[in-house]
């Protein structure tokens, strides 16, 4: 028994981690940390199910393990492949695997509205990042591109079809997190869309978090939407007393205003403790919460650009070239 | 002449009834494995016969059936593939139509080899009357006791039933049909695990094509190793063909896979020959998802050897100068065909067909379609070629299932073999609209020099 306990090795990009058997590829190098984590627009570690659609993800495993170290034939999902002992993976440092992944983001962006500028999302948005990471500077699509009607989901929520990559993770979120599945994926191919029974409304407590798992700006806050660009408001820590959750959420402030309640997001953009709708959407007032203090906003995104300690990223390949 | 294992009866009047097909030795097999042979011996033969997948993927049918998990007091299951939606192919429903029975048989050989006691069958939705036609079957195989409790006193105990699927090509994956069999959206599932440890309901499972379980009636009949008599090298047996397209006697031939392409598409005892006695211009061998071969790679390999019906030959030279067997769809193009407009109708399948679920395939195959009808309407432009073999080439692998590689190689191989009657259709914007056809004919018949 022992032995089924011990941990085994994986090499990402040159860094040996040992790791629990049956971790995965992409959290074996989110314990890594740094260049190595592959981006990721549907994996959701809490959410049972998720990964394997967006195709970001993808690495090259190089050798397999050390009983079999054959290479694997095809780039692989490192959300959904686990570990083998000794295998070794290739993510930045391959060809392969950056040609395969500036494909995948194009894919995404073909019939993205790239509506950056109204977008609430904008500033926090996992798209906007893996285009500005691995995107090309223009488009190669000369098409029209899909559009849907915006929605109602609720009395909160607000659907806009036209900008959902399709990852899933709200249909995981409303199937696992709360008691009734009301909304899942109708119709096929590059006209699916994510949608209700006949626009039922989704309703019940904690609904809400479907808008913080959506990496894009397909499901946005009806109590925010419009007042502010996310980088103009102060991220803070806050607390509540809650008979549903834990309490614990970010306060996105203007001046001494509360713009918007949120789950606290770590470093890959996940929410750990999800939070009710009665924190999320009613408690706009300052005297509602305890204030923590600051919250650090780690993800390389605009918000924390030019806030914080790291005032400019090195690695912002925009700004090196200068 | 050739032998024939599975259509052998086919004309017999009254063969779909159960008393003409008894008459003519049908369920003479399951007498056979379930009075003197164990299920291990069952697949022993399968595995001698070397029996290959016909679905499409080749894959050998004793070897899968060995992988199949068994754990304690947990139900296995086998499932039919009878969702037969590639384009070109239509050899499933000749038989299930003709002769339900051997399919029934067939079903009852090889669950009982698996220690399957509840199997299906997954007959796509556009194949309603086919669907009767087997429930017609299987009734008269229940009231004869060939289904059910106990069948012929062995203890073997098996329920068969049909489920129709609601028309989708995806449907045939492997792993969507089983989603799709669960009532749930047919969306492929991530491998591993794999159906043959977590299936349907999450217990160990095999999926067969029509053919494959109509196949082991035969090798069970006579035995594996005469089986693998029939054919060459890794390619034995009978193979059914659904020969279509711009020839003289299109239909479903049943072929020992020893023959040449070139008998098959000549011969009076098959295809017949091109139609109104034109040239042959180019061939699709297994179905639509399979690359195109021009007419100088249909008979000869690159290597100059006579190229032969089977999995080996078909496939020799790999994607550059071959093709592969496939599910059998056997398309011939004759010189007035276009081969743009021919592409473009396969895009604009797996564009319909696409699931959505995975992002390559999903915005890939739609962008793809839209660029080859813009070709072949006339408005394209010489980047666009480029632009294809592109995006081809960043869908081919990236995606959970294989409809995507089924969507880019048909448009990689098109636009490697007939590069120029794409460009022609750049330079030629108005003539091309006007003429249903790409290069002026005696281009076509010069071998491409690149």
């Amino acid at each position: 028994m022992a032995e089924q306990t011990e941990k085994i090795n994986v090499t990402i990009d040159g860094n040996t981690i040992a790791v629990e058997p049956g971790t995965t590829i992409l959290n074996a190098a989110r314990m890594i940390g740094g260049d190595v984590v592959p981006p990721a627009m549907c994996y959701y570690s809490s959410l049972k199910g998720s990964g394997g659609k967006c195709r970001t993800c993808l690495v090259e495993v190089s050798k397999g393990s050390e009983k079999d170290p054959r290479p694997m034939p095809k780039l692989v999902a490192s959300c959904s492949t686990t570990v083998m002992d000794g295998m070794e993976v290739k993510n930045k440092t391959s060809e392969r695997v950056n040609d395969a992944r500036h494909g995948v983001v194009e894919f995404l962006l073909i019939n993205h509205p790239l509506d950056c500028p109204i977008c609430d999302q904008a500033g926090e948005c996992h798209l906007q990042d893996l285009a500005f990471e691995h995107g090309l500077e223009k488009t190669r699509y000369e098409f029209k591109r899909r559009t849907f009607d915006k929605i109602d989901i609720g009395e909160y929520i607000k659907l806009h079809m036209t900008r959902c990559i399709l990852c899933y993770r709200c249909v995981y979120t409303a199937d696992q997190l709360t008691n009734q599945r009301e909304h899942g994926v109708m119709k096929r191919g590059d006209a699916a869309e994510i949608s209700t029974y006949i626009q039922n409304a989704l309703d019940n407590d904690f609904i809400g978090n479907v808008i913080d798992v959506c990496p894009v700006g397909a499901l946005t806050d009806k109590t925010f939407r419009f007042r502010s660009r996310v980088w103009y408001t102060k991220p803070m820590d806050v607390h509540r007393d809650c008979q549903k959750c834990s309490g614990k959420a970010v306060a996105w402030m203007i001046g001494d205003d509360i713009a918007r309640i949120t789950a606290r997001k770590d470093q890959f953009g996940e929410v750990k403790e999800f939070i009710c709708n009665e924190c999320r959407f009613d408690k706009k007032e300052k005297t509602d919460w305890v204030i923590e203090g600051p919250r650090h906003i780690d993800r390389h995104s605009v918000i924390s650009a030019n806030k914080y300690e790291d005032p400019i990223p090195e690695h912002t390949p925009l700004l090196n070239k200068a | 002449m050739a032998r024939k294992l599975l259509l052998e009866n086919v004309h017999i009047e009254g063969i779909n009834t159960y008393d003409v097909y008894r008459k003519n030795g049908g369920y003479r097999s399951v007498e056979k494995a379930l009075k003197t042979m164990s299920p291990e011996d069952v697949v022993e033969e399968v595995k001698k016969s070397g029996l290959r997948g016909r679905g499409g993927a080749g894959f050998p049918t004793g070897m899968k059936w060995s992988f199949i998990a068994k754990p304690d007091g947990v139900p296995r299951h086998l499932l039919c593939n009878a969702d037969e939606s590639e384009p070109g192919t239509f050899k499933d429903r000749y038989l299930m139509e003709k002769i339900p029975h051997l399919l029934i048989e067939g079903m009852i050989l090889s669950s009982f080899a698996l220690g399957a006691n509840q199997s299906y069958i997954y007959i796509r939705g556009e194949y309603m009357y086919v669907l009767r036609i087997l429930e017609k079957a299987i009734a008269e195989a229940y009231a004869n006791g060939w289904l059910g409790k106990n069948i012929l006193g062995s203890g073997f105990d098996m329920e068969l039933s049909v489920a129709p699927g609601a028309g989708a090509y995806i449907c045939g994956e492997e792993t969507a049909l089983i989603e799709s069999l669960e009532g749930k959206r047919g969306n492929p599932r991530m491998k591993p695990p794999f159906p043959a440890v977590k299936g349907l309901w999450q217990r160990p499972t095999v999926v067969n094509n029509v053919e494959t379980i109509a196949a082991v009636v035969p090798i069970v009949n006579e035995g594996g190793d005469a089986y693998a008599q029939i054919g060459i090298g890794r390619s034995t047996g009978t193979k059914l063909i659904s020969a279509s397209g711009n020839i003289n006697k299109p239909g479903v031939y049943e072929i020992e896979m020893n023959i040449t392409v070139e008998e098959f598409l000549y011969s009076d005892t098959y295809c017949g020959g091109i139609k109104n006695g034109k040239k042959l211009k180019a061939c699709v061998p297994g179905g639509s998802s399979v690359p195109i071969l021009p007419h100088y790679l249909v008979c000869k390999t690159a290597a100059g050897q006579d190229r032969l019906m089977t999995y080996e030959s078909l496939s020799d030279g790999g994607f550059a100068t071959g093709s592969m067997l496939g599910s059998g769809g056997f398309i011939v193009y004759d010189e007035d065909q276009c081969i743009v407009r021919n592409t473009w109708n396969f895009a604009r399948f797996y564009h319909h067909e696409s699931c959505g679920q995975c992002s390559p395939c999903r915005e890939g195959t739609g962008w793809m379609e839209k660029v080859l009808h813009r070709l072949e309407y006339g408005h394209g432009k010489m980047e666009d070629i480029d632009l294809l073999w592109d995006i081809q080439r960043k869908i081919e692998g990236n995606t959970i299932c294989p409809l995507g590689d089924a969507a880019a190689w048909p448009v990689a191989a098109a636009i490697r073999h007939f590069r120029e009657e794409f460009e022609w259709h750049v330079n030629e914007p108005k003539a091309c609209l006007d003429r249903n056809y790409g290069l002026v004919a005696e281009k076509i018949f010069e071998p491409a020099t690149a």
